[in-house]
């Protein structure tokens, strides 16, 4: 049986239909990743999973019990962290835990081994009014207070948006610590590159999923040879493979450009005479590998045709 | 060429005992896409705000666009623009409203602001939506637009905090040709991220480290003097070096 089931889903605000009939199942002791940018859906579907919002259609089963009518029940089990951060900043850092931990009947003692790892961090600073933290505490504290009950599912909501990289790094390695307990994990992130991160991710734009499967397979999705491009000035060699007869798609991809062509066998030497031919300096073709972003970029062109 | 637009010479912020901005010193050239990275709290918003007249500084000593950020805060400001990815436009106002808005703050005549207004509808190709509210548009349609809203009064400098931050990956690299464009026609571009294909993207990168600047250089000097293949590589070696040590 699966951990989460969802079927046909979809929820409307007004004229714009933030979720559009999603379907898709996470097992037991996943790492589950919603990939996608703003506006894609991603918090209307978590706070429907978390029996917050009730939908328009079809319907959510987590641990085989429905969002909506059995709420209460749910709640139990569910640890949710938000997007934006929601404990009470007036409160000190102890007394926001004890608080959850009393909702759920429970003392930060008896669950003390499931957050141990991330509290232990901020233990020092436990007089400390939320509101004064730091973002990373914040987020450490956040996390401490939906883990407080010892929850099966955690819903963790853009948890690593507006975060330097080197703390999502953290925060990740975190994550596989939780999941090696047992735990099931749904998080969502507009960062593509935390996809390799989870055990299987879905891609969403829009309100629908354009694709779910294990992250290396859903880079796969992407059809087309992908070629790095390299030269100077970089923004005029974008221009002038825009321009170049054959070419199916040009983006800055960090270092390199990623280049698509239309045709199924690309001479690579054709691409750099013209790179060349204009006067661009250090320029360098080769074939690449394809990621994460690559494939999101292409479904969005499929979707949008 | 080589006109310094930002000269910053031993800049310091302190809150009470707290040192935020910690004597930073760099420069930055007409026309240049400058990077300014960092940790969360490194100290970066507090330097920005200095930069952009919004803040004093404790010491040391800022020229932006030619003025002195202590003594001449509001000419400063009639010079640069800024866009920030928390607040950008007016989401109740309409698309034609929220041009018309920053127009009348940055000083623009009416006639100024109606032929601003059609050209910026044109280019972005916004006429279909000129009445329609900010709020009802997709966030890459509106940083595109704040964008264009923040070079209005034509400035010397464009200060932009995390313009892209869950802008989808097609309209992130369509922001970044706007401002290739902008960069191309001689206005500064500094700009703050955190993602690191982005850094790759900037002629120059200064990384802040706990009210320091540690690094600077473009993307492939810092990957020299750092022996990394990426900038997130040479981002977590700066940023946590002491794991560096221990593996």
């Amino acid at each position: 049986m699966a951990m989460i089931s969802v079927r046909n889903l979809t929820r409307t605000f007004g004229e714009i239909v933030a979720v559009n009939n999603l379907n898709f199942e996470i097992e037991k002791g996943e790492l589950f990743g919603f990939i996608g940018p703003d506006g894609a859906g991603k918090t209307t579907l978590f706070r429907i999973l978390a029996t917050l919002l009730i939908p328009d259609e079809g319907e959510a089963r987590v641990m085989d019990l429905d969002t909506v009518k059995d709420y209460k029940k749910l709640r139990q089990n569910l640890g949710y962290m938000p997007g934006k951060f929601s404990l009470y900043s007036d409160l000190s850092v102890e007394e926001n835990l004890n608080f959850f931990a009393s909702i759920f009947g429970s003392t930060i003692e008896e669950n003390y081994d499931t957050i141990k790892d991330i509290y232990e961090a901020i233990e020092p600073f436990k007089k400390r009014r939320a509101g004064k933290l730091s973002g990373g505490m914040k987020q450490k504290l956040a996390l401490s207070c939906a883990l407080i009950h010892s929850p099966d599912v955690l819903l963790l909501d853009e948890p690593t948006t507006g975060v330097d990289a080197v703390s999502r790094r953290e925060f990740w390695d975190t994550l596989n610590r939780l999941k090696s307990k047992g735990l099931t994990i749904v998080v969502s992130t507009p960062y593509m590159d935390e996809a390799n991160r989870c055990d299987r991710v879905a891609l969403m734009q829009k309100g629908s999923i354009m694709g779910i499967d294990t992250p290396e397979n859903v880079t796969e999705m992407k059809q087309k040879t992908v070629f790095g491009v390299k030269g100077t000035p970089r923004y005029q060699v974008i221009k002038a493979l825009r321009d170049y007869p054959q070419v199916d798609s040009v983006y800055a991809f960090g270092e390199y450009l990623h280049y698509t062509d239309k045709r199924e066998d690309v001479d690579i030497q054709e691409i750099r005479m013209f790179l060349l031919d204009q006067g661009f300096k250090g320029v360098e073709v080769k074939a690449v590998n394809p990621t994460i972003e690559d494939a999101f970029m292409a479904l969005m062109e499929q979707h949008d045709e | 060429m080589n006109e310094k637009v930002i000269q910053v010479k031993e800049l310091t912020r302190m809150f009470g005992d707290f040192t935020a901005v910690d004597h930073i010193t760099f420069e930055v050239e007409k026309g240049e896409i400058f990077g300014f990275l960092g940790a969360n709290g490194a100290g970066k918003t507090t330097a920005m705000k200095m930069l952009t007249g919004l803040l004093s500084p404790t010491s040391g000593e800022a020229n932006v666009a030619g003025f002195n950020v202590y003594k001449e805060p509001e000419k400063l400001k009639k010079n640069i623009g800024y866009m920030s990815q928390k607040f950008a436009l007016y989401d109740d106002l309409t698309v034609s409203e929220n041009i018309r808005f920053y127009g009348g703050i940055y000083g623009l005549s009416n006639k100024e602001i109606n032929q601003k207004r059609n050209e910026l509808l044109d280019e972005l190709d916004l006429q279909s939506v000129r009445d329609s509210r900010i709020g009802s548009l997709p966030l890459g349609w509106k940083q595109k637009l704040a964008f264009s809203v923040a070079l209005i009064h034509n400035p010397k400098i464009v200060f932009l905090d995390e313009p892209t931050s869950g802008v989808d990956p097609i309209t992130r690299r369509q922001f970044w040709n706007m401002i290739y464009e902008a960069s191309a026609n001689g206005i500064t571009v500094f700009v703050t991220t955190h993602y690191m294909d982005e850094a790759e993207y900037c002629d120059r990168i200064s990384i802040m480290v706990t009210g320091n600047i540690e690094a600077m250089g473009t993307p492939t000097e810092l990957k020299d003097q750092f022996k990394s293949d990426s900038m997130d590589d040479v981002f977590v070696k700066l940023v946590r070096p002491e794991q560096e040590d221990a593996s």
